[in-house]
């Protein structure tokens, strides 16, 4: 194992390790552009800059020691880049002596040349890798009095994707994002030295089902997201911790949110499920949770529907559920909700319903899946939902017996939660033939309009809970969006204008959503029924499945954020915390 | 614990004690001013104009091409008071943004001038205009309409601005 020395400390190397990886897994940043952990090396940037030296050898390969027995180091005449040095036994490396932040600064100011003074209209502002080492490394003026180079503006790279050649500081990130991670090898640099810039191959164009995490890499704005552009500064944003509920994978996401809507999703990195990328369908797919949403329970009257209060409504479906036998109710829970949603329907099914006719639906979609990131399972849970019970017994009605059980009369209520059937359209035509619907829904669909009893619900996006994704990794997300119900949890996690705002601010006109999680109405169903469960926030149901379902086994909210998620049954021996890598990201 | 010291100094003399001849001198200066030149001002007829470095409502400058605001957001992030909001949205000028909405609530704003001092663009500046009076706090909130004004009105601010910025 080699030993350097970085900034006259002891570090211990793995065998063919750069200097920057050393230094990053070490806590030490060393400047940089071009480099990421994840792309080839490329060295092209210069930002990362040390000097370099190795220790003084007599012929026989001892060190020579001065006269105050410390050893002589010959330092090169010439800076080394960090990013493609590896480190050797005896080395020295410093990070910060004047002449590298010489170096710093003039590279700085060659990269600013022709940098176009655009930080007022460029999106990646406040989040702007070339912005904080202007502040941090670089002279804070500039000599340059000649005209700068002008290249082409909104380029368009792709359905998802618009470049900015000006901005643009020619580190081959994204070149090699495209080539190395998205499998599609269509960027490359076209002209030379201050004309340089970025082009796709002749009728190319880059639209990767991953392009869009090159917006995220790009040090600097030259790449923005066409369905983002100027809808909000990041800084006006709240950036808070979710998961995507796009497929199995469950990448960890960035939630930002502006006006209690979401704006934009970012990737988060875990180092066990997506590391630094995620989708460019899990990050378009949000709109669901802005627009056209449930907000009130419902009730059908005379095959209209009218808002009635929350009480009344599970007085309602109390009532109604009770005039079945419990056999001629189905349950179906949902794959695209949390384990604490299902685990209590579950429970109301047979506890207080005493009845196995629970099940739910899988989403498949075979030409979404890939290789990488992609999982044909189109549901976040479907594992977890399975876990803590959501399956029929032998004897029981499962989803595939449905048609034919209401058909045949058998089922003449459903209960059916997070989900609808689009996907199982034959169903559609046998709703008549029920004497009850009650569903709980985020938007409005063919679903409710044939439903009985409607209940609005949180989307992933509002409330707590935990998912398992498809490699059995439970992970634990809390809401990024306020409801009337989580306003006092989520009081500073809000954006700087939402948490402030006045009731005379036209700022803060949201849609304040007076809706609760799923596994609320449970409660106050089962409650109805005389049951007296109490639980107050999700955290409890967890609890509650941490102690009852094997696998899930000492896991706690705490612990499963603390090592990214956690796999079944490994609560007591989790996979190690690693230095997590940021490139660049919004500092308030 | 204070202790406090009446000292010979701090005592009242005899004449003060009297308090009549104190008074007489305090009305003899209000009764000097009767004789000096007024300086009451009859507004509304009688109006003030204000120099340049007066800081009145902000406003947007309108250039002759044009707003020259490209809805950054630098104003309505350094406004202490959270006076502003601003929406960008895309244009096919030269320079891409422009806002799409920009609203001050003259009810939150305290006539600091950090906006106008802020603005990379020279787009907002302090107006001279100090008549504020609203009928309801809707009204209070000006938005683009009221905030635009062509930049030949806003000379003397932009000169002030340059010279001592
Ligand atoms: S567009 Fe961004 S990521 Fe690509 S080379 Fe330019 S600066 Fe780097
Ligand atoms: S791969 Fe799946 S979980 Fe990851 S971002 Fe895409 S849809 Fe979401
Ligand atoms: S003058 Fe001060 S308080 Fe008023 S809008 Fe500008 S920054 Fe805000
Ligand atoms: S700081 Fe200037 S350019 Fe930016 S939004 Fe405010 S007025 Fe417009
Ligand atoms: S990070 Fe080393 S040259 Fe760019």
């Amino acid at each position: 194992m080699p030993i350097l020395y970085i900034d006259g400390r002891e570090y211990e190397a793995r065998k063919g390790q750069t200097i920057i990886e050393v230094a990053f897994e070490n806590g030490i940043n060393i400047p940089h552009f071009c480099w990421h952990p994840e792309l080839s090396v490329a060295g092209n940037c210069r930002m990362c800059l040390v000097e370099v030296g190795l220790v003084k050898r007599l012929a026989d390969g001892s060190i020579q020691f001065d006269d105050n027995k410390k050893p002589i180091v010959n330092y090169f005449p010439k800076l080394q880049i960090a990013c493609a040095t590896e480190a050797v036994d005896g080395m020295f490396v410093r990070t910060n002596s004047p002449r590298v932040v010489k170096a710093q600064e003039s590279v700085m100011e060659f990269l600013l040349i022709n940098h176009p003074l655009d930080c007022p209209i460029c999106d990646e502002a406040g989040q702007c890798k070339l912005q904080e080492y202007a502040f941090k490394h670089s002279t804070g003026f500039s000599r340059f009095d000649e005209q700068k180079v002008h290249k082409p503006k909104r380029v368009i790279w792709g359905p998802n994707i618009i470049f900015d050649a000006e901005r643009c500081i020619s580190c081959s990130r994204c070149i090699r994002f495209a080539k190395e991670i998205a499998k599609q090898d269509v960027l490359t640099f076209v002209q030379r030295g201050d004309h340089v810039t970025i082009q796709l191959h002749e009728g190319t164009q880059f639209d990767s089902p991953y392009s869009m995490n090159v917006i995220d890499i790009c040090p600097v704005g030259a790449l923005t997201s066409r369905d983002f552009r100027f809808k909000s500064r990041v800084w006006d944003m709240s950036f808070n911790d979710s998961i995507c509920e796009g497929c199995a994978r469950g990448c960890n996401i960035k939630i930002g949110v502006r006006n209690n809507e979401i704006l934009r999703v970012e990737p988060r990195t875990n180092p066990y499920v997506n590391r630094f990328w995620m989708c460019d369908y899990g990050r378009l797919h949000y709109q669901y949770v802005n627009n056209n949403r449930v907000i009130h329970p419902y009730s059908r009257v005379e095959n209209k529907l009218e808002k009635i209060s929350l009480t009344d409504a599970i007085e309602l479906a109390f009532q109604r559920l009770r005039a079945f036998h419990p056999s001629e109710i189905m349950f179906i829970g949902s794959a695209k909700t949390t384990n604490e949603n299902n685990y209590l329907l579950v429970k109301l099914a047979t506890e207080v319903f005493n009845t196995q006719n629970i099940d739910l639906f899988e989403h498949y979609d075979e030409k979404f899946g890939d290789d990488f990131l992609r999982c044909s399972d189109k549901t976040p849970n479907l594992r977890g939902a399975r876990l803590v019970g959501v399956y029929p017994s032998e004897t029981s009605i499962s989803v595939n017996k449905l048609p034919e059980a209401i058909k045949s009369g058998k089922i003449k209520a459903l209960y059916i939660i997070e989900d609808d059937f689009t996907e199982f359209p034959e169903i559609y035509e046998l709703l008549d033939e029920l004497d009850l619907i009650i569903t709980h829904q985020y938007n409005f669909n063919l679903l409710t309009e044939n439903a009985d009893i409607i209940f609005p619900v949180t989307t992933f996006a509002e409330m707590e809970g935990t998912f398992v994704n498809i490699d059995n990794r439970v992970q634990h997300f809390a809401p990024a969006l306020v409801t009337k119900n989580n306003l006092r949890y989520m009081g500073m996690k809000m954006s700087r204008l939402d948490k402030f705002g006045a009731h005379n601010d036209r700022w803060t006109k949201f849609e304040l959503r007076d809706i609760h999680p799923s596994w609320y109405v449970f409660k106050l169903l089962a409650n109805r029924f005389g049951s007296n469960w109490n639980y107050r926030k999700a955290e409890e149901v967890f609890m509650d499945i941490s102690m009852n379902i094997e696998g899930f086994n000492g896991m706690t909210y705490k612990l499963l954020d603390e090592y990214y998620g956690i796999i079944l049954g490994r609560a007591q021996n989790p996979e190690p915390k690693v230095p997590i890598y940021e490139s660049h990201y919004m500092k308030p | 614990m204070n202790r406090i010291n009446n000292t010979e100094h701090e005592r009242l003399t005899f004449w003060e004690k009297l308090y009549l001849p104190e008074i007489a001198k305090g009305m003899g200066i209000t009764f000097r001013q009767l004789f000096k030149p007024k300086f009451t001002r009859q507004y509304p007829e009688e109006r003030w104009e204000p120099t340049g470095s007066y800081r009145g409502r902000p406003v947007l400058v309108l250039d002759e091409d044009g707003e020259r605001c490209v809805a950054c957001g630098l104003c309505s992030r350094v406004c202490p008071a959270l006076a502003i909001e601003v929406q960008a949205g895309e244009t096919e000028r030269e320079k891409e943004r422009y806002p799409v909405k920009f609203e001050i609530n003259m009810l939150r704003c305290i006539f600091c001038g950090f906006c106008e001092e802020v603005c990379p663009e020279e787009a907002i500046v302090m107006s001279k205009d100090y008549e504020l009076v609203f009928t309801s706090q809707e009204d209070a909130i000006l938005g683009k309409d009221k905030l635009l004004v062509p930049i030949h009105k806003l000379q003397d601010r932009l000169e002030f601005l340059r010279e001592y910025k």
